[in-house]
């Protein structure tokens, strides 16, 4: 024991509980139940440790336990890695797949949570030790509100207007609204896909959202969140019965057809308005020099 | 070269339309292609696509 067994402990301890709190189980059902969960609580501790550890080491001039961090970085990044390759090799069984931008979004997420943790576990230590533990609980409280507040990104609802819209066969094409999706040949298909399928359209608020809902990965995520929530009417044998997204080339519109087992059209339009847009969908083209001359 | 999407066969009720390539299934009747290419589109795991009301393809995507 000396003086900076308490404070690395309240360290390790808020920076576990920040992780703990961050890694939220939902209708994604990832990262899966026990076993996964223990593998990021594990990493966190280790995360939480070195954020701790850091400031004590500053103070009695071990400068070089700062290439510490270094090896944090470098340990994140496999984390990364680690869930990317899981994921990927996952969502070849899926029936409909995530696609590798959402994988990717998914993968940057759990690594920047770990960072997240170091720098909670760091300010911990650093209040406890520059003041007392009732500061250091303040500076915690305020990293917790910081986190939640960068843990949700925005979603679709708040980029696109969202309406149902009829699914027709013109001959073969199948159509939503006015939106051309694919072509059926066989008259057994159509009927099914008549009898199950839902269209909406997604209407983009502003130009900005255009590209950033034409964007496949986008569109993949879409389709991957709603046969998650509502099933998908498709097995590995149907390859004709397939939830397509197809975008309208006059307006930036997008067609959504889907063939989900719940129809409820209140549950669809929630489910389409919670779908997280994927940081690495958004582009910006407002922010174009070419675009601000005008 | 690896190709993304293939024919894998070509169901049809005119045989002057069609001449090589992916296998090609002769049917007497509308009903007939329908049935043939339902059941080849199981057997092949590739989508039912329509030409024209006497031309099928099966497509693997």
């Amino acid at each position: 024991m000396n003086e900076y067994t308490y404070p690395m402990l309240f360290g390790i301890t808020i920076g576990t509980i920040a992780r703990f709190l961050m890694l939220k189980t939902d209708y994604r059902q990832y990262p899966t139940y026990l076993h996964g969960k223990i593998i990021h609580l594990a990493l966190g501790f280790i995360a939480a440790s070195l954020g701790a550890v850091a400031v004590p080491a500053i103070m009695e001039k071990e400068f070089t336990a700062v290439t510490f961090l270094t090896i944090a970085a470098s340990q994140f990044r496999e984390v990364r890695n680690m869930e990317r390759n899981t994921l990927a090799e996952m969502d070849s069984y899926e029936l409909v797949p995530r696609g590798n931008t959402y994988i990717e979004g998914i993968a940057v997420a759990f690594e920047s949570r770990n960072y997240l943790v170091i720098f909670t576990s760091l300010l911990g230590t650093m209040t406890y030790l520059a003041w007392n533990i009732y500061a250091a609980c303040i500076v915690a409280f305020f990293c917790y509100i910081i986190i939640r507040k960068y843990m949700s990104g925005s979603t679709l609802g708040n980029i696109v207007d969202i309406e149902q819209a009829s699914v027709s066969f013109d001959g073969a094409g199948l159509y939503v609204d006015n939106i051309y999706i694919m072509n059926i040949g066989i008259p057994e298909r159509q009927e099914e896909i008549l009898k199950y399928g839902m269209g909406f359209i997604l209407t983009p608020k502003n130009f900005d959202v255009r590209s950033t809902i034409a964007n496949l990965g986008q569109r993949q995520a879409i389709l991957h969140d709603i046969s998650i929530s509502l099933g998908v009417f498709r097995d590995s044998g149907t390859p004709a019965l397939v939830p397509l997204i197809k975008r309208d080339l006059d307006d930036g519109r997008i067609g959504v057809f889907i063939l989900p087992q719940d129809k409820d059209l209140n549950k669809a339009v929630k489910v389409l308005q919670s779908v997280p847009v994927l940081e690495n969908a958004i582009r910006m083209p407002s922010e174009s020099k070419a675009q601000s001359k005008e | 070269m690896v190709l993304e999407k293939a024919i894998l066969a070509t169901i049809t009720t005119n045989a002057n339309k069609v001449t090589a390539g992916a296998s090609i299934f002769i049917c007497d009747s509308k009903e007939e292609m329908d049935k043939v290419a339902a059941n080849l589109e199981a057997i092949l795991d590739g989508i039912g696509h329509a030409l024209s009301d006497e031309l099928y393809i099966i497509v693997k995507h």
